[in-house]
This record gives structure tokens, C-alpha cells and sequence, in this order.
């Protein structure tokens, strides 16, 4: 028999279905070869093994009980910004070291009623901020496609865990690619949902009006089965969508293995000077794949992309600056104490990396009188028009295809001294989250030096099932997904 | 001294009587009474990952204040992140309305001095209060978040108020109509109702309005009155003397009697507010403010117009009564018991009034004193039956106070009934005029006075409770009985 972690949840669960190995017997080799891993590439803040055990023992009695659930006794990570009760939750950030919440966000509550076994908290760019995992203030994740890399941020955690097999699938958290773009650089499948699609109650806020969690797998088929646990309205957040989740592995398997009718959009200004050539042709060579599919492909323009970057560090910044002002020492986490009340403050603060604290400077920059028309104010304007453009868009084709990262994984050290770089390889999947559109990655390829390429799709609003179909269609007639790094 | 004049604009911040907090289930405590930190949920201590939800309760709590104080209801409000740092403050921001206001535009109309004024309102808009702060003598400070997230309504005025008399009646009348809405108890000792007064001069000449001032922490309407009194005369003095004012935040200490700066303010506040992106735009369509218009309770203006017109009740009497609701619901509750609109008007700011007084209870604590509506409504109707008479219904009145029994019983239980039965009023009567015969002979030489001196014999021997006018009629037969 093949090795049991390196199975999708769909074979996870007929194994578990068939009794071919229990819950407590998968949760054990995942937890091995965490226990071999996790040295080379550290894609967990906390494992929780006592407890995941213990979760997979009760999955395998409700089991035995004649019980049944979407995610019964399946091994999943969580990414640290999502709060879970009893264990400890830091946002990869000295100032939450130690902080151990009271309630688990919805999306874990909503996993946990679906019978997760939860491995523990993976890594990621402090408070989710930064594309390369290595803003972590406990230690970078190495992308198992090789380990001198950066495997992408911020869900850099949850994406090396489910390429390296610590999980079987993981949560991660999108404000401006954060799922999709370590998705593409470590090899897997991901959806950004629709922002209000998933609850973001539990979502330790980074940009509120852009954030959205969403599941990280080997398949399509994975991240359908994850998206149906955790989609759906939350009454405990108020930007939740009240629209019912559709049935998506019904809707993604509906049209076939033929993509026939399906009008496909090429943004043409998603095809940047200065990406790599590796990543280009691979992205051709998948469009034309959907063609032979039967798909029509269409160019189109959503012509205020140009915008999206500044437009995106003005509002996510902005949001950040006052969702940051909770961490002060006061209630939770970190306090450090000097017997004055404003030294208090500012020492407390000082635990925060640099990233975090450049990005709270420039939102609260952005903000002030005398600036706030110029810039939060024309940013909230211009994205208006970028919404316009998917609406436009969205009204020709059924989904937009580009590629999700302009490059493939770099180096680790390569862009940390110039922030401006690691933004732009956020260049792509940033104006999915300012419009509120849902967008997956899809593996489609490898460059010379055999690191993954991913496919981006995106779909309207509330349009998961018709990505979740392309990507679906895509990977039931390629392999790229398949592969694994050799670890 | 008539040179300057006063202008003073009020900021209200009026608690809402919910039942959960403005953005989160989080039961309401009353603030002063809880043991700290147990009306608290993770929303509330800002807990990394909450979310604020709307309390719609609260929404329709505002537009009834709203539509009271005569005020627009715009078809969108909006809240808005306003930040600062303090520890009271859990999320580092308060969730306010900004740019967006539920309510704008409205008035309220006093009466002074029998002239009516109306003060124009700018705005009225929700935001959520802050937890308390409580200093230890060891310099460390304690923090209670048990009032962290309840539902708090500001209501801003126009600078149209131009004396402390005008502030006070504006207050009260603002105070009232919360009441009668039954959205604030308005008990400013607990914190509940909170006024702020900007406070400047503007001599004659002036063209344009002077620095203001704001006074904060005033915890009744009588020290915001003499704060403000307080502060025109300082602001007067320092122009006068070639001094200058600067903008600065105030405290009022009650028993010093005395302006304290708290801090100068030497720029704007920065607070970069901006929309926020949690909590949706609210939209208020023209159906919903038509309904909640409708469900709004009479308010004082309109119970003045109906108890002048339907129960002949004088426009003090009437404006008396609607000072405070809880004066209001039991005069209308003694009318619901029968009682007739006049002698219940009396008996409550007569007798029952000055009782209160005696006993050092405020008007408005009228709906928890011993004596219910229904008690005073059967002393009215004893006296009206001939039951008792005045002098007993008074006597009655004190002991009802003091033990909370309905006047019939105590009537039995003391024996206060009145006297009617002729035999027994004979009988005593008799026997004054037979023990007084000087009396008797004067009266029928022609001194008419005495008969009332005679009278009160009689009522002595009666213990009081003779019934007046068959006294009065059988002392005079008995009496010209005599002249023969």
C-alpha cells in the first residue's frame, strides 16, 4: 500500500469509509512525518499532537458508532491568524506570543463539527503580512520543492504542510494572494473564496474589507469538499454573505470532463513585462489545454489593474492600522510592564516586526487629516472601478485565467531588503480581493529548474462552483498536481 | 455685564436601555451595581478575531429618538472607526457614526418663562460606550469592562442655547422625552445620561463666535447649570481683564464649586475616522421610519395639549405632570382606577407631592414609593362617598406612606370612618351646647362667629370624623332650636 499521507481526502475518506486504516493510524504517520520534517521545513508554529490524537480516537468511535461526516477523522492544519480555543494562536508575532483563545473561529468550530483531527497552527507572515513567509517571528518555512526557497506567503505554513504531506489539507487566509500565491509556489490547489463567502469570525483581522480563509489541498475535488464545511452565512459576522453554499461537488462535476460552452477570459493586462518566460508559456500552454477542452477563449481587459497594488496598500493598510490597535498589553497576549501606563504601550508595541509596523505607519499615514481624500479616499474611489472591471469582465466570460505568481518560488533573503519587490509578487491575485471575486490555483507546469507554475482562475462573486469546475475539468486531464517533491 | 452674551451647544450621550450590547449578544448590567468584568464576552474585552454585529434594537431605539427631536432619518447611516488610544477603550477604536449619521437636522422647543424657544439638534448618531477606569491609590488603575459596548446615542445641538436656564429646560425636556420612549432612565448619578457643554461669550460686537470651552463629567443637571454659570463669568472676566480663553477640556468639581482644566487642547484630536469596513451600510427605508413613527408613544407636548383639552386641567398643572414620565403614567394610571381628573391632578401635586417632600423623594422616584395609583384613586373615592372626610384623608395619606395599605383597610383598621348617623351627631352635639351655655347665649345675641368655635367642639368630640356638613346642619337646627 502506498504511503497513507500521501492520499487525498477523497481517498482519505473511503480508506477511513472501508476500513482500510483508522483515524489514529493516519493521524500517527502524519505526526511521524511531521516529527521527520518539520526540522527541514518548519511549516508549523505549533503541533498539537495529544490533542490530534485524541480527535482521531473520537472520529474512529463515532465511526465505529456507524457514524458519518464530511471530514471525519481527516488530518487538517490550521493557519495561526485563525483562533482556536485552548491552543495557542500568535499570528506568527512575539506579541501574541502565548495567547490562548476562549472561541474558535467559525471556520474551525464548522471543521471540527465536520470531524477534523486538528494537527496544530502553521506558519505565516506576521499578522499575514508579506508573501514569503519569512516576516514569521518564529523561524521561515522552506518550500519543499526546495528548501533554500521561500514557499510564499503569508499561508506559506499551510501551503508547504499539504506539498510536504504534514496535512492532508490546510486553512489559510487571502487578503491579497496570501492563499493563492504560496499555493502556486509550493505546487498545490487553493481557493480564495468570495469575500463574505466564508465567516470571518475567528480571522484575526488584517484588512477586514479583503480578507476571506479558504482551504489548501492536493485537488480540486479536496478543496471542494473543505469550501462546503466552511462556506455559508455566519450571523456573527456581519459582511457574511446570506446566500445558501450551493452543493459544490454536485455543481463541479456537473458538465463532464468537457469544458464545451464554457467562455473563458484572458485579462491581457495580467500578462506583465518582467514575468518569467517559464511562467508565461506554462499558463499559454493550460489555456490552451482549456481549449481543446472545449472552452472558448476571449481576450479581455480590466483595464485599472495598474491600480491595484497602490490602491490595495492604501485600504489594507488603513484597516491594519486600527485592527493592530487592540495589541497593546492591556486584556491579552503580551504586556511588557514599566510601571507607566504609556511606556507600557510603546514597549508592548515594540514586539511588533518590521513589516507589521511599516504597514501600520503607512495606514495610519493614510488616514490623518489633511491626507485621508488623497489617499484612503481616492483608493476607495478607484477600487470602485476595479470592481466595475470584473463586473464588465464577468459579463463576457465565466471565468478569467492568468497566472497566479509572476515568477516561480525565490530565494530565501532575495527580496527581504526591498519591500517594494515583495509586494509585486502580489501583483496578480491583489485585485481578486479589492473586487471580492473567488480565484483558485491550480498546479499547471514546472520551470527549468522543476519549481512549480500555478494557474489562477477567478470567477464572479459568489462563482465557486464555475472555477472550482475549470480547475476540477483541468486536473481529471493533467498530472502537475500529482507530483510531489522528493523529501 | 450686558455686553456679552452666552452661547452653549450640548453634547447628550444617552445610554439605550437594550437588552445586549450594540455589537455583540453581551447581556446589558446595570454599570454601577455589577460586579465588575461579568457582563463581558470576547467582543467586548476586543478579543483578536471578533467581529461587531449590529444590535438592530438599538438602530430602532435611535430612530425613535430621532423622530422625537423632530429629526431627519437619512435613507443611509454608516459607523466609522474613530481611534485613540486608552485602556478603557478595548479595540483601540470606537465604532461611531461619522459622516453618516442616523439623525439629523431636528429641534426641540422649550418653554421659559411662558416663551417658547426652539433649539435646533445637528445630529443624533450611535456609537458604543467605554469600559470604566478606576484609579488605585497605588497609582496602578483598574479597568471594568462590564459597560465596554453598550449602545450609546450622541445627540449633538446646534450653539443655540444662550443662558444655563435654557440648558437646563433643554436637558429636561430632552431627559423627559428619553424617558417616554422608554429608551433611558436618565439617571445622570449612574453614568446613563452624560452632558457636555461647549461653552463660549460673544460680546456685542462681535462678528464671530470666541473660544469654547468644554465641560465634561457633569453627573446632574443642577451642576451642569451652575458649571456653566461659573464658566461665563470666568470667560467674562479673563476678556475683560485683557486676558485670553484657550480651548481646553473641563471638569466641574461639585463640592470645591469650581472649573478644573483637565487638559488644553492644543491641536485638533486626530482620530482618523473612516467607514467601518465590518459592519455594512445600514439602509433605513421610508417604510421602516414610518412604522417606528407610528409605534412612538405620546410624548409630552402632546399629553400637555390632550390633559387641557379632555380633563380641564391648567397648563401648569398639565406641564407638571409631564415633566417626568413616571409622573405622567401615574396620573393616568389614577385616572385608569376611576379617580376624576381634577381631585387626582390635586391630591397628587398636593398631598402626595408635598409628602415626598417631607420625606426627601424625588418626583420622579413616584413610580417606587408605597403609595400606588390605585391607593390614592380609593382615598379620593372615600372622601367623595363621604366615607372620610378631608382632615382624615390627609391623616390617611401619611399613614399610607408609611405602611403601603390601601386607605379602605386602614379606615377599618383605625377607625377613622366618618360620623353621618344624625342620632349620634345629635346626641354629641347636645351635649356641647348644654356644657356651653355662655357660647350658646352669645351666638343668639347676635354673634354669629361663635358658631364655629362651637363647630370645632363638636368635631373635637367627634374625634374628627364627624361628617362637616351634617355637623354644620344639625349644630345650626339645634341652635335655633334654642331661640325660643
Amino acid at each position: 500500500m502506498t504511503d497513507i499521507t500521501s492520499l487525498t481526502i477523497g481517498e482519505i475518506l473511503a480508506g477511513l469509509r472501508g476500513r482500510q486504516f483508522s483515524s489514529v493510524e493516519l493521524t500517527q504517520a502524519y505526526l511521524d512525518r511531521i516529527d521527520r520534517l518539520e526540522p527541514t521545513i518548519h511549516a508549523y508554529i505549533t503541533v498539537t499532537p495529544e490533542r490530534a490524537l485524541e480527535d482521531a480516537r473520537r472520529a474512529d468511535q463515532r465511526r465505529a458508532a456507524g457514524e458519518d461526516a464530511p471530514l471525519l477523522g481527516v488530518p487538517l492544519g490550521i493557519k495561526d491568524v485563525l483562533s482556536t480555543r485552548g491552543v495557542e494562536t500568535t499570528c506568527a508575532s512575539k506579541i501574541l506570543e502565548g495567547y490562548v483563545p476562549i472561541f474558535d473561529a467559525t471556520v474551525v468550530e464548522r471543521l471540527y463539527g465536520a470531524g477534523m483531527v486538528m494537527l496544530g497552527k502553521l506558519n505565516m507572515d506576521e499578522f499575514a503580512m508579506g508573501s514569503s513567509t519569512e516576516n514569521s517571528a518564529y523561524g521561515v518555512t522552506r518550500n519543499p520543492w526546495d528548501t533554500e526557497r521561500v514557499p510564499g506567503g503569508s499561508s506559506g505554513g499551510s501551503a508547504a504542510a499539504v506539498a510536504a504531506g504534514l496535512a492532508a489539507g490546510t486553512l489559510g487566509t487571502d487578503t491579497g494572494g496570501s492563499i493563492r500565491q504560496p499555493s502556486s509556489l509550493c505546487g498545490i490547489t487553493a481557493l480564495k473564496p468570495s469575500y463574505g463567502r466564508v465567516s470571518r469570525y475567528g480571522l484575526i483581522a488584517f484588512g477586514s474589507s479583503l480578507d476571506q480563509a479558504g482551504p489548501m489541498t492536493r485537488t480540486v475535488e479536496d478543496a471542494a469538499r473543505i469550501l462546503q464545511v466552511i462556506a455559508g452565512h455566519d450571523p456573527r459576522d456581519g459582511t457574511s454573505q446570506p446566500a445558501p453554499a450551493p452543493d459544490y461537488l454536485a455543481e463541479m462535476t456537473a458538465g463532464g470532463q468537457r469544458l464545451d460552452g464554457l467562455r473563458v477570459g484572458v485579462p491581457k493586462e495580467y500578462f506583465v513585462a518582467g514575468m518569467q518566460p517559464d511562467v508565461e508559456a506554462a499558463v499559454r500552454a493550460a489555456i490552451a489545454h482549456l481549449e481543446s477542452l472545449g472552452a472558448s477563449i476571449v481576450e479581455v481587459s480590466l483595464p485599472h489593474t495598474e491600480y491595484s497594488l497602490p490602491v490595495y496598500y492604501l485600504l489594507a493598510t488603513s484597516e491594519a492600522s486600527t485592527n493592530l490597535a487592540r495589541f497593546d498589553g492591556v486584556r491579552f497576549g503580551k504586556r511588557v510592564e514599566t510601571g507607566d501606563m504609556w511606556d507600557n504601550y510603546r514597549r508592548t508595541r515594540a514586539l511588533f516586526g518590521a513589516e507589521v509596523k511599516r504597514r501600520i505607519m503607512l495606514g495610519t499615514y493614510a488616514l490623518s487629516a489633511g491626507y485621508y481624500d488623497a489617499f484612503y479616499g481616492k483608493a476607495t474611489q478607484v477600487r470602485t472601478l476595479i470592481k466595475r472591471d470584473f463586473d464588465q469582465a464577468f459579463e463576457q466570460v465565466d471565468v478569467l485565467v492568468s497566472a497566479t505568481s509572476p515568477t516561480t518560488a525565490f530565494k530565501l533573503g532575495e527580496n527581504t531588503e526591498d519591500p517594494l519587490a515583495m509586494y509585486l509578487a502580489d501583483v496578480l491575485t491583489i485585485s481578486a480581493n479589492l473586487g471580492g471575486v473567488c480565484g483558485l490555483n491550480v498546479p499547471c507546469g514546472f520551470d527549468q529548474a522543476g519549481l512549480p507554475i500555478g494557474m489562477q482562475l477567478l470567477g464572479p462573486a459568489l462563482g465557486e462552483s464555475a472555477v472550482l469546475r475549470v480547475g476540477h475539468v483541468y486536473q481529471t486531464t493533467t498530472d502537475f498536481h500529482t507530483r510531489r517533491p522528493v523529501l | 455685564m450686558s455686553d456679552w452674551k452666552t452661547i452653549i451647544g450640548l453634547e447628550v450621550h444617552a445610554e439605550l436601555l437594550t437588552e445586549s450590547k450594540m455589537f455583540s449578544p453581551c447581556p446589558v448590567v446595570d454599570s454601577v451595581e455589577a460586579a465588575p468584568n461579568t457582563a463581558v464576552d470576547p467582543l467586548s474585552l476586543g478579543l483578536p478575531g471578533t467581529l461587531p454585529v449590529v444590535n438592530m434594537q438599538a438602530v430602532e431605539y435611535a430612530m425613535m429618538v430621532g423622530l422625537a427631536l423632530n429629526c431627519e432619518i437619512p435613507p443611509v447611516n454608516q459607523f466609522a472607526r474613530k481611534s485613540y488610544f486608552y485602556p478603557d477603550l478595548p479595540k483601540g477604536f470606537q465604532i461611531s457614526q461619522y459622516d453618516r449619521p442616523l439623525a439629523v437636522n431636528g429641534y426641540i422647543d422649550i418653554a421659559l418663562d411662558g416663551e417658547t424657544k426652539r433649539i435646533r439638534v445637528r445630529r443624533a448618531h450611535l456609537e458604543e460606550d467605554t469600559g470604566k477606569l478606576t484609579h488605585e491609590g497605588d497609582g496602578s488603575s483598574l479597568v471594568d469592562y462590564n459597560r465596554a459596548g453598550v449602545p450609546l446615542l450622541e445627540i449633538v445641538s446646534e450653539p443655540d442655547i444662550f443662558s444655563s436656564a435654557e440648558a437646563e429646560a433643554y436637558s429636561r425636556k430632552l431627559r423627559a422625552l428619553l424617558q417616554y420612549l422608554g429608551v433611558n432612565h436618565g439617571d445622570m448619578s449612574k453614568g446613563v445620561l452624560r452632558f457636555e457643554a461647549n461653552v463660549s461669550v460673544m460680546h456685542k460686537d462681535d462678528t464671530a463666535f470666541r473660544t469654547r470651552r468644554e465641560i465634561k463629567n457633569l453627573n446632574s443637571i443642577r451642576s451642569m447649570v451652575r458649571a456653566i454659570d461659573a464658566e461665563v463669568a470666568w470667560q467674562i472676566r479673563q476678556y475683560e481683564s485683557g486676558g485670553a480663553v484657550t480651548p481646553a477640556t473641563l471638569g466641574w468639581d461639585e463640592a470645591g464649586g469650581k472649573i478644573v482644566v483637565q487638559r488644553y487642547k492644543e491641536r485638533a484630536d486626530e482620530y482618523r475616522y473612516f467607514p467601518e469596513p465590518d459592519i455594512p451600510v445600514i439602509e433605513v427605508s421610508r417604510d421602516w421610519v414610518e412604522e417606528v413613527r407610528a409605534h412612538l408613544p405620546e410624548l409630552p407636548d402632546a399629553k400637555v395639549v390632550r390633559y387641557t383639552a379632555d380633563y380641564g386641567v391648567t397648563d401648569y398643572e398639565a406641564r407638571r405632570l409631564v415633566e417626568d414620565r413616571a409622573i405622567a403614567d401615574f396620573f393616568e394610571a389614577m385616572l385608569a382606577e376611576g379617580a376624576p381628573a381634577k381631585q387626582a391632578v390635586n391630591w397628587m401635586l398636593g398631598g402626595l407631592f408635598r409628602t415626598m417632600n417631607e420625606a426627601n423623594v424625588g418626583y420622579d422616584e413616584i413610580g417606587r414609593i408605597r403609595i400606588t395609583p390605585a391607593m390614592l384613586a380609593e382615598l379620593i373615592a372615600l372622601v367623595q362617598a363621604g366615607t372620610i372626610n378631608n382632615t382624615t384623608a390627609n391623616t390617611l395619606l401619611s399613614h399610607m406612606w408609611e405602611s403601603g395599605q390601601m386607605p379602605s383597610a386602614l379606615v377599618k383598621q383605625l377607625g377613622l370612618e366618618q360620623v353621618s348617623d344624625t342620632g349620634v351627631l345629635r346626641e354629641t352635639i347636645e351635649t356641647v351646647l348644654n356644657a356651653n351655655p355662655d357660647m350658646v347665649a352669645g351666638y343668639l345675641a347676635g354673634k354669629d362667629k361663635l358658631i364655629k368655635a362651637l363647630m370645632g367642639q363638636c368635631m373635637a368630640a367627634l374625634k374628627g370624623k364627624g361628617n362637616p356638613q351634617a355637623v354644620t346642619d344639625l349644630l345650626a337646627e339645634a341652635l335655633e332650636a334654642r331661640r325660643q
